[in-house]
């Protein structure tokens, strides 16, 4: 029987965050995955580094993350990009929304700007005519998730961390290995879409999203650019919805997304929704009706009953954590998430308030 | 917009053209879909000198010419639902419903990574004839073919046609393996008269057994290569290099229909029965996706699916001697044209493996599964979605590439999004 400070199980870009942060806090640290590291969500990702307003706690999270991310910058394996995010208004109903976006994404310490139909055609010249404006967020940027994922692993390991390539079950204390092992310690449950395996308590549906891919042609958008409406998608209840959301890759490619469907676990392609989100793709880019996709793939996003992940101790169960539920946002939060969770759980104060995460609040 | 097939049959070369031809003789509507603006196949492509051969001639037109048969040029698969294809042509996409569909995919040219591969100048063997046969220059070019199996022949002569000066053929193969191949060709005939046939077009061109294209140098392009063979390792200067070491059935629509397929080398075909039918109910296969046996035995194979197909069941069963024949021919190229193990040795650390992401060998160490692999070297992400690295590195013994995901093809985004993307029957 090994002891550890802490037992991560999950290595997708939020378990990788959080066994490396404790490891560099001078834990020992156990990490458990027994398919590719960063392999699922984190693989399936855009990896767009984004303050999203609506839920001022998940704002919050993503900004101080955004900050945090700002040590990747130069690291080749995250393929960092600081293309900057650029939400579109679609018509004048869009435009009057323009000044509360700002407000909040200001009121969140996130510095933004107004654009006007003149600026917004100068940064994008590709944009279908006749949108009124956006907003402009300058900073934010681009990476490669599952790159991070396995930096952050491999810099665990360097810090003393041990990764055990199994499956896990929780035991008494600590967790039994595939092969039988254990391993005794606290546990930290960040399997993602998987959670309720280990905590069926926490309530979490996969919300599955579609991505397509196409060669390279750099230079026709400058910016991910996303409809201002995008939350309404992200943040909304409809079985099915899509939004214009279209990123540039460092490799000149764009990703095109995204749709959001409740109800749908398998990885299947879904030629219905797919249509309908390149249909609002080609609405706001007509240019790239005439370029070459080259695949396809699906994404579960692990979505918890209020829109907000849960970072913190388990309750009722004696050295039981969680990070997990994250949406559409773990790659952003990833880094915030790790910190969150790793002080909580070592006593210091976070930097955050950590109660709106508490996964408490959808036990009581 | 959605056209409806009694049989839809994909891919134009033999099978293809046999299964139209047998299907359409029953009376049903059958459509023939092929990517390429003729039809014959890779292995009857026009050539822009030479036409194409009597028989293809004969059964290009035999396959065309029936009513009820439509000829889908120039149209490309995206994707495969249950009961239709996703494709697009130039102009447009579209969905083709059939009752019964009919593989005939073919194959892809083997290409292994030796070091200088990638260089300009160095192509697959099929690639080489393919090119030639579309007028690419090669009047008075010094072209070296190398690689295995019959092919070579093939390529060199449509080279020399096209003016090309071939160097030599350089046979993997030892001289013991190809000489038994060559004493049990009386078995088959045809493939006999085929192969002098061949042999007299290339007098004077000088085929090396057991020889192998170590390296291709150059810097902007190729300009040598280093081969070796039975007296050692020589240079040989050249201006083109046409490589290739044999086919791989090209199972891509049939793994994405969910048909079942065997090991077939490191490879792998389709499973059919004896009436051409898949594990998927209405779905049949015909030729080199069922495993590389050549242009006859993809005729026969062809006839029994395109009957079958239309319901003549027995009209099929009837051919089966025939095929057990053609099928015996492919087992002799396989035990005899097997690769040695140096030809799997050639690549170096950095040599580069997947063409589209420039990703070396060595990259690739330590991985075990192709998704894991893709993920942290880009390999197979690019353009060609893995179809030229996946077969390398199947036949390199490393992993299988798993998971093909829609489009088969680059596919215009507007075909996906069109009203052609959405089936109808999703409404």
């Amino acid at each position: 029987m090994s002891g550890f400070d802490l037992i991560v199980v999950g290595a997708g870009i939020v378990g990788a965050a959080c066994a490396d942060y404790a490891s560099a806090q001078g834990l020992k640290v156990a990490i458990v995955e027994s398919a590719t590291i960063g392999g699922g969500t984190t693989a399936a990702a855009m990896g767009h580094l984004v303050a999203v307003d609506g839920v001022p706690a998940e704002v919050a999270l993503a900004h101080y993350s955004l900050g945090l991310w700002e040590a990747f910058a130069d690291l080749p394996q995250a393929e960092f990009s600081r293309c900057g995010t650029l939400w579109v208004a679609g018509d004048e109903a869009d435009c009057a929304r323009i000044p509360d976006k700002l407000a909040r994404l200001t009121a969140a310490g996130v510095h933004a700007e107004a654009l006007d139909t003149r600026q917004l055609y100068e940064l994008e010249p590709a944009l279908v005519p006749g949108l009124g404006g956006g907003v402009l967020v300058a900073d934010e940027a681009v990476v490669y998730p599952p790159g991070v994922a396995r930096h952050l692993v491999d810099r665990a390991q360097r810090q003393g961390a041990t990764l055990y390539r199994h499956r896990a079950a929780l035991a008494d204390y600590g967790v039994t290995l595939g092969d039988s092992t254990r391993l005794h310690g606290p546990v930290l449950v960040a399997t993602g879409g998987a959670l309720a395996e280990l905590l069926p308590e926490l309530p979490l549906r996969p919300r599955k999203g579609h991505l397509v891919i196409t060669d390279r042609y750099p230079g026709l958008i400058h910016h991910q650019l996303l409809e201002l409406h995008y939350a309404d998608s992200a943040h909304g209840e409809a079985e099915a919805s899509v939004a214009f959301n279209v990123q540039p890759r460092p490799t000149g490619q764009l990703l095109i997304g995204s749709s959001r469907e409740f109800g749908k676990l398998g990885a299947e392609v879904s030629m219905p929704i797919v249509r309908r989100m390149l249909e609002r793709a080609l609405h706001f880019l007509p240019a790239l009706g005439e370029l070459q996709a080259l695949r396809i793939w699906t994404g579960l996003r692990p979505d918890s009953v209020d829109g907000l992940p849960y970072i913190g101790r388990v309750p009722q169960r004696a050295g039981l954590w969680v990070a997990a539920g994250h949406e559409g946002l773990g790659v952003t939060t990833s880094l915030g998430t790790a910190r969150l969770l790793v002080d909580q759980f070592l006593g210091r104060m976070p930097a955050l308030d950590p109660a709106p995460y508490d996964p408490a609040r959808v036990l009581a | 917009m959605t056209e409806r097939y009694d049989v839809l049959v994909v891919g134009a070369g033999p099978a293809g053209l046999a299964a139209a031809q047998a299907a359409a003789s029953h009376g049903v509507r059958v459509g023939l879909r092929d990517a390429q603006a003729r039809a014959g196949g890779q292995v009857w492509r026009h050539d822009v000198l030479a036409g194409v051969p009597r028989l293809a001639r004969r059964s290009i037109a035999a396959a065309l010419a029936p009513a009820g048969v439509e000829w889908l040029a120039q149209t490309r698969v995206l994707l495969a639902e249950a009961g239709d294809l996703l494709v697009e042509d130039p102009q447009r996409a579209r969905r083709l419903e059939y009752a019964a569909l009919v593989l005939a995919t073919g194959a892809r040219e083997l290409l292994l990574p030796f070091p200088g591969w990638t260089l300009p100048g160095v192509t697959g063997a099929g690639g080489l004839q393919a090119l030639a046969k579309q007028d690419w220059p090669l009047a008075g070019k010094r072209v070296v073919v190398a690689g295995s199996g019959p092919l070579l022949f093939a390529a060199a002569a449509t080279a020399r046609r096209h003016g090309a000066r071939v160097l030599g053929i350089h046979e993997q193969a030892g001289r013991e393996a190809v000489a038994r191949f060559a004493v049990g060709l009386w078995r088959w005939p045809g493939k006999l008269a085929q192969a002098m046939a061949l042999r007299a077009q290339l007098l004077g061109t000088g085929y090396h057994c057991g020889s192998l294209v170590r390296r291709a140098l150059g810097a902007e392009r190729v300009q040598a290569v280093e081969i070796e063979g039975q007296h050692g390792v020589q240079r040989l200067d050249c201006d083109l290099v046409a490589v290739g070491y044999g086919l791989v059935p090209d199972l891509r629509l049939a793994h994405m229909l969910g048909c079942a397929s065997e090991a077939e080398g490191a490879h792998e075909r389709i499973s059919v029965d004896g009436a051409q039918r898949t594990s998927i109910a209405g779905v049949y296969a015909a030729g080199e996706v069922c495993g590389i046996g050549g242009r006859d035995c993809a005729r026969v194979e062809g006839a029994m699916a395109g009957h079958a197909a239309a319901g003549a069941q027995a009209r099929a069963a009837q051919l089966q001697g025939a095929r057990r024949h053609a099928r015996a021919f492919a087992a002799q190229l396989r035990r005899h044209f097997a690769l040695r193990p140096e030809v799997r040795g050639l690549a170096e650390p950095d040599t580069v493996v997947c063409r589209c992401e420039d990703v070396p060998l060595c990259a690739l160490d330590g991985y075990t599964d192709s998704r894991s692999a893709k993920l942290a070297t880009r390999c197979g992400m690019g353009a060609c979605q893995g179809r030229i690295c996946g077969s390398v590195l199947a036949e390199l013994g490393r992993f299988p590439r798993r998971g093909d995901r829609p489009p088969l093809f680059p596919a215009r985004l507007s075909s996906l999004s069109g009203e052609a993307a959405a089936n109808p029957r999703d409404a």
